[in-house]
């Protein structure tokens, strides 16, 4: 397994939320070894990808840190809307002016 | 995983993390938490975390009063940071059964020393929130020092707590059934073996049925889908939770900056349904865009959905069962359990441990369904 062992902590995995590769690091070890219990503390999914961008980087330091393969692991659930959109625009009133 | 507890809790929630804590911290600390998936997974994980402290019976806002006290100090108490804000909770009336509950909630809770105002329509601007619109809103009651904090941080922070005193906590261990002998419970089946009990705690929400029937107990709980969602971050600019119970809506800004809200569908069929709709995404997109025009162009990031565990009376069954020892019930909370999480644990914990709790909860035991008469608060949204 080609490992990342060189990078630096403060490497930003997670773009929408600001999250370093240390933070996730140090909340593996600490025991949350999913995506979804990563998401629900440190945030990453959370912001506008919903996790398209950094979920393979993390699921690829999970098993880094604790073995496994990306394969079996369960991916984070894709919520609606898939891009964000405006509420105004959800609520019917783009074409009111 | 042990083969042998005092006492086992099902349920990963705010709940089971917290009734194990203060179990452990009053001197039970063989116990051992089971969650079928990751702490706080279920209905604390999905709710709007909100703490509120105006609620139309005595013993509701008794019992959410005591949690904002305990809340207060349990950063420091559980040496975790849970996002505790005490930013308010604005509850608007737009009719007139409205109006008259308001006066009637205002003179409880005033009674019982809670903080809460009524303000006229045009006092909110000033007072509370400048960016509402306050058309057909015919009063509200604020009272400040009502709550939020984070579910997840909080469900955490319970349950590394509870950790450091002893408790063994199992994720990803799903309950097959309960063990029962006669009149009492004698351990737990899991998909990853059996745990030698004489007390079990049933804190797995919706899922609360399902198990209390593998001992073919009965439990009055309906499972409802509800939806919330949430929107990009914002500089901070809301404090309080606003909510209204006749329009349906409730909504706060979260520490992290993004507006987070939702209302019951009111057609909603009970089930185990948790997936997201077009319709909540809509009709809350236009709610919100009505009550706070400013929002309209903030955008939707993500929506989700819970099960709220409602029982007949909307209040939660807690306590023992009777003509089965040792099983204890926690959940049917009915859309309100984060808030007041802290004191009925507690409650709970002091009952399991055969003290006396300082507060009578047997009105909350299950026998209250087959008794008749039921105590309905109006106060849901």
């Amino acid at each position: 397994m080609q490992g990342w062992t060189g990078l630096k902590d403060d490497v930003i995995i997670c773009r929408c939320e600001d999250v370093t590769y240390g933070e996730i690091v140090e909340a593996i070890d600490s025991g949350l070894t999913t995506l979804d219990q990563l998401k629900r503390v440190l945030r990453t999914g959370m912001g506008p990808c919903q996790g398209r961008t950094c979920s393979r980087l993390i699921s690829r330091i999970i098993t880094e840190r604790i073995g496994g393969e990306i394969a079996d692991m369960k991916f984070l659930l894709d919520r609606p809307p898939t891009m964000p959109v405006e509420i105004g625009i959800l609520a019917g009133e783009n074409d009111e002016e | 995983m042990k083969t042998n507890a005092d006492c086992v809790i099902i349920g990963g929630g705010v709940i089971g993390a917290a009734v194990a804590y203060y179990l452990a911290k009053g001197g039970m600390t063989n116990c051992v938490l089971l969650e079928s998936e990751y702490l706080s997974s279920g209905a604390t994980g999905r709710c709007g975390g909100g703490i509120r402290q105006q609620w139309s019976t005595e013993p509701n806002a008794q019992l959410a009063m005591d949690s904002v006290r305990i809340f207060k100090t349990l950063e420091e108490e559980l040496d975790a940071d849970i996002e505790f804000l005490q930013g308010g909770y604005l509850v608007l009336a737009y009719t007139d059964e409205d109006v008259e509950q308001f006066h009637d909630n205002f003179r409880l809770q005033r009674a019982l020393g809670l903080d809460v105002e009524i303000l006229q329509p045009e006092e909110i601007a000033t007072r509370v929130v400048r960016q509402l619109n306050t058309d057909g809103v015919r009063m509200a009651t604020y009272c400040p020092s009502d709550a939020s904090a984070n579910p997840f941080l909080t469900t955490k922070a319970y349950a590394e707590a509870a950790s450091r005193l002893g408790v063994e906590i199992e994720l990803f261990t799903p309950v097959t059934r309960i063990l029962r002998d006669g009149n009492r419970i004698v351990g737990v089946e899991t998909e990853r073996g059996i745990i030698n009990t004489p007390r079990v705690v049933n804190a797995a929400g919706s899922h609360s049925v399902l198990l209390a029937r593998t001992i073919d107990v009965e439990i009055p709980i309906t499972p409802y889908r509800r939806e919330i969602l949430v929107t990009e971050p914002l500089e901070r600019f809301l404090d309080p939770m606003i909510i209204s119970f006749s329009f349906g809506i409730y909504f706060r800004q979260v520490k992290h900056g993004s507006v987070i809200g939702g209302f019951a569908y009111p057609d909603e069929e009970p089930g185990f349904n948790e997936e997201s709709s077009v319709d909540f995404l809509t009709m809350m997109s236009r709610k919100l865009s009505f009550l706070m025009p400013a929002l309209k162009h903030v955008k939707v990031v993500r929506q989700w959905a819970g099960l709220y565990d409602v029982t007949p009376d909307a209040q939660p069954i807690i306590g023992e069962t009777d003509g089965v020892d040792g099983f204890f019930q926690a959940s049917g909370f009915s859309g309100h359990g984060f808030m007041i999480a802290p004191r009925v644990s507690s409650l709970l914990a002091h009952l399991i441990l055969g003290q006396k709790p300082d507060l009578d909860i047997d009105r909350l035991n299950v026998r209250r369904f087959s008794e008749g008469a039921i105590d309905l608060d109006h106060s849901v949204v």
